[in-house]
């Protein structure tokens, strides 16, 4: 059997009718790719998986795979994950958001879980609109770019997700694209074997809603635009800041320890019993 | 006076938010996560002691939209778990509420109240929640809401919260109000008391053969817990049997119909109330949380003073106790619905008035207790 | 025959009025072991604005949990004399903070200065709230001593049992000096259980 044919059985659901909710050329389906690659070789058992994911195109993800989902409010994945994990610290909690998801409406949520450092891996899928509403733009719409909600013109300065989860105390942060789909699988493959809050940002499109409106051109072209504008990590350290203007890297950001929470929290059981002397 | 004795017999004076934290953890709550808010914040401080003594654990969220997150995530992974908070942090809950009723997660949300809208009055009681927590979250649903008016109550109901919430896989809100929270009670508790205490049915088929959201008799499907083997999908959308999002008529309709089931074939399990002298009574007085109190001794001196007084104390809010409020309009002349807001439970008693019983309010917003002599001057003006 | 006896303790926050109520009532319903409901009443401020707590004790179960007609009232500053004097009964006893407050609203007053003798005597100002719980259980018909002192000393903090204790005996000393005044005897019933 071929490898993808034995994932497709492995880790689909065969009892959700597909097709899936997405357009043809969404970048999903490539991060999807890579998701279970990674899962796969981390060797995790499928119940021992916990897949949580918020709202928008990506919320729609952990519906269509066989671990234990869940699919929650908007922007609120991470508040679940996080309950899930302190409950049952046994299971892999794993959290799909989109930009808005994550760094709008979840914003709050998504500093404070990288502050407090806990055992969740946070892939997010940043395509720089709202999909699933009709493409307005969210907080990571670059500025001057167009959306159905700032046609005129964007006016707002956008996030940097990854700067912004290193600054909040994230012990691992990756960023890739959905054109470098190897890379993507191992940094989640990383990401899943680190113990503390990891991210994974994921630079993707939206063909049908930004790019439309902004004259980007088709799924291809606009994945060839990530091709373009994406240096690694180790290339960017030998060019000048002029070379980098309207470049991103990609690669792994940040890998740093720190005290977990569940480590912590261990510890203020041992105290609270006095098992152990503060 | 044997002062050693009598601390043996395990008599404590607690307050209504610690004897809430006493039921709870009774009832087996190991899972609080909370924001801190006036009045409620002592059930956070205690249990932030007391869980991790017990091998449970408390959390401090960013926010209380993110407590009731935390709180159905660990209630999915298998944990009896509460939050509390008071009006504008109930206010934030009610998104994920919905959530947890349209997912049928097992749940407990003390709201200690107080004065409102908004800031309001953080010290000061109200009863003005009454109305939020039936109709708080958007979208047509069920919901239980307990109300105590003593501190021998609040223990009670916070184990009667955690059963029902179990037992109906509905999330359960527990309505202190502030009087309530923070006055203290001597409260008898005896470890070995034979308390009932219920859990969730996990399901007893293999894997494969579940079906998590079924349409059983009892319109309560058997709850798997996550990591337990059973991979199935929890979606806040609207789902069909199996869980997976429908959009498709003819599931929706059952679906919505059994949350309503669940609780309306139960109805007489969860309504918990209490007549004092309703019998004779010409005048009931029907009265919950801390104003049951003022009414029960308004309806003493009222006998004193040879006015025939009954209440009916109202420990169930919601689901609305008809029944029992029924038989009262039937057997009284008059009733009267002292409430700490603007009339709640009164516009639900009158809606389910049939005859031509008179219905008579006092109505008291100013962040104070209404009391007896209030209750006796109303009923001298209406008798 | 049920009875009913209501106390209210008021200040302004920070005087540990609302420690003050919980400590009788403890000491009233646990080790005295009566019925009791306690309540309080403030305001933001941890420090200064105003405070009170009360305290309803019955030998049945209460029904109404705030004070009503006031049995006995504790004044610890001048505005909450002048707010509550008009809600005691006519038997009524009144102890006042002789230290601040210095317009009686009567002359059957009982006068000690709880701040000034925690200040001076027991060098520590914080304590003015037991020695008034000292007082009260010299001057109060409703709580034995040995019940207010086992209630201290069950909820202060550890290492501070000592100034506690002397804190009530200043109390108790200072009732036995303070002027006496003539009130009707009280019910019965709270002389036989207190014996």
């Amino acid at each position: 059997m071929a490898e993808i044919t034995r994932l497709i059985h492995e880790y689909l659901r065969h009892d959700k009718k597909f097709p899936h909710v997405w357009c043809p050329g969404c970048g999903i389906g490539i991060m999807l790719g890579a998701l279970i690659r990674a899962i796969d070789k981390t060797g995790y058992s499928k119940d021992d998986i916990v897949l949580v994911s918020g709202i928008g195109c990506t919320g729609r993800l952990p519906v269509y795979v066989d671990f234990n989902t869940l699919h929650t409010t908007h922007g609120r994945a991470l508040t679940f994950a996080t309950g899930i994990k302190l409950a049952k610290p046994r299971l892999k909690v794993i959290v799909i958001m989109g930009d808005g998801d994550a760094v709008a409406i979840g914003g709050n949520h998504f500093i404070h879980a990288a502050r407090r450092n806990i055992d969740l891996t946070a892939i997010i899928v940043n395509n720089s609109v709202y999909g699933m509403t009709g493409g307005q733009y969210s907080p990571t719409t670059p500025y001057g770019m167009k959306s159905t909600t700032t046609i005129y013109s964007n006016v707002e300065h956008s996030f940097n997700i990854s700067e912004l989860a290193v600054t909040a105390g994230a012990v691992f942060v990756g960023r890739g694209t959905v054109f470098h789909a190897k890379l993507l699988e191992s940094l989640m493959e990383k990401a899943f074997a680190k113990v503390g809050f990891s991210v994974v940002e994921i630079i993707s499109h939206c063909h049908t809603q930004f790019g439309r409106l902004n004259r980007m051109g088709t799924a291809v072209e606009m994945m060839q635009w990530q091709r373009d504008h994406a240096v690694t990590v180790e290339k960017a350290a030998q060019m000048k800041p002029e070379e980098l203007k309207d470049k991103f890297k990609i690669g792994v950001l940040v890998d740093r320890e720190l005290p977990a929470y569940q480590d912590g929290y261990d510890k203020v059981r041992r105290w609270a019993k006095g098992s152990e002397k503060r | 006076m044997n002062l050693r004795k009598k601390v043996r017999k395990k008599e404590l004076l607690l307050q209504g938010n610690e004897a809430a934290v006493e039921g709870a953890l009774r009832a087996g709550c190991s899972f609080f996560a909370g924001y801190p808010i006036t009045p409620a914040t002592e059930i956070s401080e205690i249990l932030s002691v007391r869980l991790p003594q017990l091998d449970g654990t408390f959390i401090q969220m960013e926010d209380e939209i993110a407590s009731l997150g935390a709180v159905i995530g660990a209630s999915l992974a298998g944990a009896k778990a509460m939050t509390a908070t008071s009006g504008p942090g109930f206010s934030l809950m009610q998104e994920n509420l919905g959530f947890a009723i349209i997912a049928e997660v097992p749940c407990v949300i003390v709201n200690a109240m107080r004065g409102g809208p908004s800031t309001g009055l953080p010290t000061m009681p109200s009863q003005s929640d009454v109305m939020q927590a039936r109709w708080g979250t958007h979208g047509d649903h069920p919901i239980i809401a307990l109300c105590p008016s003593t501190i021998r109550e609040c223990y009670d109901l916070t184990i009667k919260a955690f059963n029902y919430s179990e037992k109906y896989r509905i999330p359960v809100v527990l309505l202190i109000d502030e009087v309530v929270a923070h006055m203290r009670e001597k409260i008898t508790i005896y470890e070995d008391e034979e308390v009932e205490i219920f859990n969730r049915v996990k399901p007893t088929v293999p894997p494969e053969w579940y079906i998590p959201f079924e349409d059983t008799p009892k319109g309560v499907p058997a709850m798997a817990n996550f990591g337990d083997g059973y991979r199935y999908h929890v979606t806040g959308l609207t789902h069909d049997i199996r869980g997976f999002p429908t959009s498709r008529p003819d599931e929706i309709d059952p679906f919505i119909r059994r949350l309503f089931r669940k609780v309306s074939q139960n109805f007489s399990d969860v309504q918990i109330g209490e007549s004092y002298e309703t019998d004779d009574a010409d005048i009931t007085i029907i009265a919950y949380g801390c104003v049951a109190r003022s009414a029960r001794r308004a309806a003493a001196d009222g006998r004193e003073n040879g006015l025939k007084v009954g209440v009916l104390k109202m420990n169930t809010i919601w689901p609305f106790m008809r029944s029992q409020v029924e038989k009262v309009l039937r057997t009284s002349k008059v009733v009267i619905v002292p409430e700490m807001n603007m009339g709640q439970i009164s516009r639900e008693v009158k809606r389910v008035n049939k005859g031509d019983t008179k219905i008579f309010t006092i109505n008291k917003v100013d962040g104070t207790i209404i009391t007896p002599q209030e209750i006796l001057n109303r009923i001298k003006e209406v008798c | 025959m049920s009875y009913r006896y209501d106390i209210r303790l008021s200040g302004s926050g920070g005087q540990g009025l609302i420690l003050m109520g919980i400590i009788l009532a403890e000491a009233i319903g646990i080790y005295d072991g009566k019925c009791v409901a306690q309540t309080q009443s403030y305001g933001p401020e941890a420090r200064g604005g105003s405070s009170k707590a009360e305290v309803v004790v019955s030998n049945a179960e209460i029904d109404y949990p705030k004070a009503l007609k006031l049995d006995l009232l504790l004044a610890m500053n001048q505005k909450s004399c002048d707010d509550y004097y008009m809600d005691l009964k006519p038997d009524g006893i009144l102890i006042v903070d002789s230290t601040f407050v210095k317009q009686l609203p009567t002359q059957r007053a009982y006068q000690i200065p709880f701040t000034r003798i925690a200040r001076e005597k027991l060098k520590r100002e914080m304590v003015a709230n037991i020695v008034a719980l000292g007082a009260i259980s010299k001057l109060a018909p409703i709580v034995s001593s040995k019940a207010i002192e086992a209630a201290v000393l069950a909820r202060v903090p550890k290492g501070t049992e000592k100034l506690n204790r002397d804190a009530l005996k200043a109390g108790v000393m200072a009732a036995k000096k303070v002027k006496k005044v003539s009130f009707p005897s009280a019910p019965a019933e709270f002389e036989d259980e207190d014996t």
